[in-house]
């Protein structure tokens, strides 16, 4: 009666597997071992993103440029951003937690594609190992993540090409995903199981992809235009030749505001899974969180052109551009306030996914609040290119994203490797990052309010303090990823055993073994028409389990 | 704590209802040209931005010649038909009258390259004389790359379809049903591209 070893029900499924950790290495076409392997691949390129962010700071803890040459400087500059960007969080909120739970919550044993799905994992090891060689060979890219001409033609064009590259391939892997996602959330779903009763994380990636699938391709355009303008000499960017750099500028942020919807909204949809685990309680405002959702996306792709404020935008460009983006706060605060309305009066057991949970949900607000002040063409005049920029996206994208990836890695990790994490090691991991990240990161917007200008080794010497303020904070963050580390190899071995679902959650990857078999469950795709139905209290969960759970029912 | 208790009570039908696999493919196909399209989008809206903002000096404009990209929309547009009807003769399992058909498709296809090559040859610009002339080529160098590809696609399609060995027939139409798709993205691709670049 096991459905996994009857041979007609194996779909897709490739005879020469192979079993045990070698598969992490393989063209598996397992959705589960893709998850990982992208959550593996892009930690270890959150390590060197991280070593390189260390390298920035030490070189920032005195006034002048004295740790490593200015060009170097730059290159760190653009790796770092790059690697972090396109090789860690994209990958990682997309591709690994994406991969992992929605064939679970949609009910389906792999994605709509599985082997497309392992095409598009396979682009990022190469397009990464391609960017960092180029650091040893040619020397890498220098004009930053943003790659703006002018300066992307004046650099060295050797590193340039090789980054636009890798790009193109990041790019590449992150829209097969995409569509990826989009087939199996609208054609995959389980009989029975109706879009509003899906959980919030298959909605944020709904989102999402439709982002990835209209925006990452203007990019790609953008990059090719770049390209022929490095190599070929065309003139696409060149006012010389009649071109515009301007042009460069609108098609970049058409994509890349998006990409920071990309970044984060995946994270949105995993702080809603885990918030309502952890304090007993449902989703508050279910159906308004997907409204939001579907608004931040609509709204997502029309506010680029807020980072081109002082790029000579004409005043009706700007009028528009600063009321949409502060529209986009709205439907933000929405989600804001569903949060906290969720963890409200909720038994909360403070372990450490809940408590990297909260620390996104301060760090978020305070770079949201930020943001909507960027939004304001006469302030962001005056901070544009400053250290406050760098500020607020860090709030965003570290405070938010990765302290999101790490909630879901205490959450997730049972269900991975079928072993509890060390709840004390990860307390401790929480306090080091949490204090880190805002001691490193809070002193760069006085930095940056006083004038201290971003992407430059030299600074005037008032900056020193305050600068090395915010080096220390990098030094903790650094070492914060110590103990966690540490957990994460040792309970692999150690760690007590989970068992099927140690949070007694009601989301369908917990309704099966810790790992899971390779078809997801033995049985049939369990139907769970109400992901969140938690009883007020721990006792009576019992009830909701039995009584929401219609366990491989039949809608006719 | 286990849950999963009432798997047993499922019932056979139950379990191969839910098994059934429909096939996705051509949902994911035109979600891929959504995003193909996209790119096009970003080159149309960069030309239209160079030439509403940075004008030429008037011995610098060159204005392009009619006849040749309209000879080469005609081309184009038979041949979607054309491949419409390879498609239901293929559905009608009249092979051979498919295969003609694709054959035709895949002719109309190469005399569209072969044209805008001899247009490329009579342009008297090049590819860095200045914004247009880039935008020009890197427009219509995209597409011909596209249709390229669509006709080495038509051609495999068309090799398949042979008897007794290939692998598309009537019973899986699914490669020709995917190839057509695309040649009809490919086309209106073209129109859009026609009227901007070569009528606006
Ligand atoms: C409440 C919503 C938000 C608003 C109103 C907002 C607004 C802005 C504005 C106006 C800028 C341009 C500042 C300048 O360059 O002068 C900016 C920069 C940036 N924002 Fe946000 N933002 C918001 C949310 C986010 C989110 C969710 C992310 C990422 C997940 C993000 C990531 C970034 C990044 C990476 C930059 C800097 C890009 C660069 O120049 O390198 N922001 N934001
Ligand atoms: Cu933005």
């Amino acid at each position: 009666m096991t459905l996994a070893s009857s041979p007609d029900l194996s779909k897709e499924s490739e005879p020469l597997q192979p079993k045990g950790w070698l598969r992490y290495f393989s063209f598996s076409v397992d959705h589960k071992v893709i998850g990982l392997q992208y959550l593996i691949c892009g930690f270890i390129f959150y390590l060197i993103g991280g070593a390189l962010a260390s390298a920035i700071r030490i070189e920032l803890t005195s006034p002048i440029s004295d740790f490593m040459p200015r060009d170097v400087y730059n290159q760190v500059l653009t790796l770092h951003g790059t690697i972090m960007i396109f090789l860690w969080i994209v990958p990682v909120v997309n591709g690994a937690f994406g991969n992992y739970l929605i064939p679970f919550y949609v009910g389906a044993r792999d994605m709509a594609f599985p082997r497309l799905n392992a095409v598009a994992f396979w682009l990022i090891p190469p397009a990464g190992l391609m960017l960092i060689s180029s650091y040893f060979i040619t020397g890498a890219a220098e004009s930053g993540w943003t790659a703006y001409p002018p300066l992307s033609i004046n650099t060295p064009a050797a590193g340039q090409i090789i980054w636009i590259l890798s790009v193109l391939l990041l790019g590449g892997s992150s829209i097969f995903g995409g569509i990826n996602f989009i087939a199996t959330i609208l054609k995959l779903r389980r009989p029975g199981l109706g879009l509003m009763q899906l959980p919030m994380y298959c909605w944020a990636m709904l989102g999402t992809s439709i982002l990835v699938v209209l925006s990452t391709p203007v990019l790609a355009g953008t990059l090719i235009l770049l390209s022929f303008d490095i190599v070929a000499h065309t003139g696409f960017f060149n006012p010389v030749m009649g071109g515009n750099v301007i042009v460069y500028q609108h098609l970049f942020w058409f994509y890349s505001h998006p990409a920071v919807y990309i970044m984060v909204l995946p994270a949105f949809g995993l702080v809603s899974e885990i918030l309502p685990v952890h304090c007993r309680k449902p989703l508050f405002g279910y159906t308004t969180m997907v409204y939001s959702i579907m608004a931040i996306v609509v709204l997502g792709l029309v506010v680029w052109a807020h980072h081109m404020f002082t790029s000579g935008t004409p005043p009706w460009m700007r009028l528009f551009f600063t009321i949409a983006t502060s529209f986009i706060a709205v439907p933000t605060g929405i989600k804001f306030f569903n949060w906290v309305a969720t963890l409200w009066g909720g038994r909360i057991s403070l372990n450490s996914a809940i408590l990297f949970s909260c620390g996104f949900i301060i760090n978020f607000v305070l770079g949201g609040i930020t943001g909507v002040a960027l939004a304001q063409v006469p302030f962001d005049i005056h901070v544009h290119d400053t250290y406050f920029v760098v500020a607020h996206f860090h709030y965003i994208v570290y405070g938010g994203s990765v302290f999101v990836i790490f909630s879901s890695i205490y959450h997730w990790y049972p269900k991975f490797t079928g072993r509890m994490l060390n709840e004390n090691l990860g307390r401790l991991h929480f306090l080091l990052t949490f204090v880190g990240f805002n001691l490193c990161f809070a002193p760069q917007h006085w930095l940056g309010l006083n004038g201290m200008p971003r992407r430059v080794a030299e600074y005037d010497p008032q900056f020193t303090f305050v600068n090395q303020l915010s080096s220390a904070g990098a030094l903790l963050m650094a070492i914060s990823t110590l103990p966690f580390l540490w957990n994460v190899f040792q309970s692999a071995f150690n760690g007590p055993i989970a068992g099927d679902n140690p949070w007694k959650a009601l989301t369908p990857e917990w309704l099966t073994s810790s790992p899971p078999p390779v078809e997801n469950w033995e049985g049939p795709a369990p139907l769970v028409k109400e992901p969140y139905g938690y009883g007020e209290t721990p006792e009576t969960l019992e009830v909701a389990l039995d009584k929401d759970l219609e366990l491989g029912g039949d809608e006719k | 704590m286990t849950t999963v208790a009432p798997v047993e009570e499922a019932s056979k039908e139950n379990i191969s209802q839910e098994e059934v696999h429909h096939d996705h493919r051509l949902f994911g196909l035109a979600a891929f040209l959504v995003a193909d399209g996209m790119t096009f989008a970003g080159f149309f809206a960069a030309y239209l931005t160079f030439r509403a903002v940075n004008p030429l000096l008037p011995g610098a404009i060159y204005e392009l010649e009619l006849p040749l990209p309209t000879l080469n929309t005609v081309l184009l547009l038979i041949s979607s038909a054309t491949f419409h009807r390879a498609g239901q003769a293929l559905k009608r399992n009249e092979t051979d009258l498919c295969r003609r058909w694709l054959l035709i498709t895949a002719t109309l296809g190469s005399a569209f390259l072969a044209s805008q090559m001899v247009e490329y040859f009579t342009l008297p610009f090049g590819l860095t004389d200045n914004v247009y002339a880039s935008t020009f080529y890197a427009l219509t160098g995209f597409h011909g790359l596209h249709v390229t590809l669509g006709t080495l696609m038509i051609l495999i399609v068309w090799w398949q379809t042979r008897k007794p060995n290939g692998r598309i027939s009537s019973e899986n139409v699914f490669p020709l049903e995917a190839t057509e798709l695309y040649w009809h993205f490919v086309d209106g691709i073209w129109v859009i591209l026609f009227i901007i670049l070569y009528l606006l």
